[in-house]
């Protein structure tokens, strides 16, 4: 099945994140709490979807020297959309996101994906791409999240169970430091070096079994 | 007196205790990207001062005069990354035409600013700020050095880098983010700075 390795590809091998390096900023900025990631992973999937069947949908009309300009609207539109909403219906997230909500137009998945796939492939692709990009860009940021969280204020799922979450580690261990800037460049450095690892070993080993066949 | 004093408030913040890259997390991909040699990085630098002075200025107007007048506020999104990519391409276009040899330096880096969440981040934080027209250029200036100071002194380390035995699942793109954030450690001795 297709979706398989596609979803594959989006978790690990081909993750947005961790492995094409894209859209890092908000991955950094914002991944204090799980309540912060699981919201802007959402925000984020979502508009990847709408954008990439947009696009996907208009990759024959769009003529091609204007065509990232073309696909910044599209993306532009969505983002506002889904701005409004969570100012809406989510105050909560969208105060703890800040700028970084419409700051997703600029996000490199989005562009990158839209440039990269969409705009090549047929909208049912397209829309399946997008959902698996955007769980792997999801992933990340909880993965994140929770690192961050536990070490940095020793609590897990600050936001989403309870106001404070559940503590782990006694108030008098957690380092602030990892939740502060300098946090987010070393989790995230660690994270991609473990990636590294770990498709470096998925490539091993299949290599060992094609030697063997 | 107090005006000035407020500038040099804003300035100070927006290039060492709240630096766009280090503080904030804005404009990691070229900071990355860019960062391998210190010439290079220095001609990004100065187009990222260039075109975040011109969009505060021209996102200040446009939004003053045009979308809070007809009450479109709502659409700042949308209209912002237009305006930016606009205002890149004509400086491309001017720069070309008018001083052939800044464009030989900058021209390469121009497109790709466009896409630097600096630019719009700058923007949208002038008006999340209310700054006035004044404030907002040197906003936008002074964020710029900002990342140019970061980007800077982030090449210098880069290189050292290049060269060095490490583990082989960090060389590369993860020693680099590590190097930066032991960068926005010492930058974090700029906070909690307050000229008032």
């Amino acid at each position: 099945m297709n979706f398989k390795k596609q979803l594959k590809e989006g978790l690990l091998t081909n993750n947005p994140v961790l492995s094409q390096l894209l859209g890092m900023c908000s991955t950094m900025a914002i991944t204090t709490t799980l309540f912060n990631g699981i919201g802007m992973g959402l925000s984020v999937t979502i508009i990847l979807i709408c954008s990439n069947v947009v696009i996907s949908a208009l990759r024959k009309i769009i003529p091609d020297k204007i065509r990232i300009a073309a696909y910044i609207v599209v993306i532009a539109g969505f983002v506002t959309m889904v701005d409004l909403l969570l100012k809406a219906y989510v105050p909560a997230l969208s105060d703890s996101l800040g700028v970084f909500i419409p700051l997703i137009v600029v996000n490199c998945i989005i562009l990158g994906r839209a440039e990269a796939f969409a705009s090549k492939h047929g909208v049912l692709a397209a829309a399946v791409d997008g959902l698996t990009q955007g769980i792997g860009y999801t992933a990340a940021l909880v993965l994140m999240c929770v690192i961050r969280e536990l070490l940095g204020s020793g609590t897990f799922g600050k936001g989403v169970l309870g106001a404070d979450g559940v503590r782990i580690l006694p108030a008098q261990y957690p380092a602030l430091l990892v939740i502060l800037p300098v946090g987010g460049f070393l989790t995230l450095g660690c994270l991609i070096a473990l990636t590294q690892w770990v498709n470096r070993r998925l490539a091993e080993k299949e290599q060992e079994k094609e030697a063997v066949k | 007196m107090s005006a000035l004093l407020s500038l040099f408030a804003i300035s100070l913040s927006a290039i060492l205790a709240e630096n766009f890259i280090l503080v904030k997390f804005l404009g990691i991909c070229p900071f990355m990207g860019v960062s391998k040699k210190t010439d290079t990085a220095l001609g990004m630098g100065l187009a990222v001062i260039f075109v975040m002075a011109l969009a505060s200025a021209a996102t200040w107007a446009v939004n003053e005069f045009l979308l809070v007048r007809l009450g479109l506020e709502y659409m700042q999104t949308v209209v912002f990354i237009l305006v930016i990519a606009a205002l890149v391409q004509f400086v491309e276009m001017f720069l070309q035409k008018a001083l052939p040899a800044l464009y030989q330096a900058l021209g390469i880096y121009l497109p790709l600013i466009t896409t630097n969440c600096a630019v719009l981040g700058v923007a949208l934080l002038n008006i999340q700020n209310s700054y006035t027209f004044i404030e907002a250029v040197i906003y936008g200036v002074t964020g710029g050095v900002g990342f140019t100071l970061a980007i800077v002194l982030f090449s210098s380390v880069r290189e050292r880098l290049e060269d060095c035995d490490c583990p082989k699942a960090f060389r590369g793109f993860p020693l680099a983010l590590i190097a930066a954030g032991l960068l926005a450690l010492s930058f974090m001795g700029f906070s909690g700075f307050k000229v008032f």
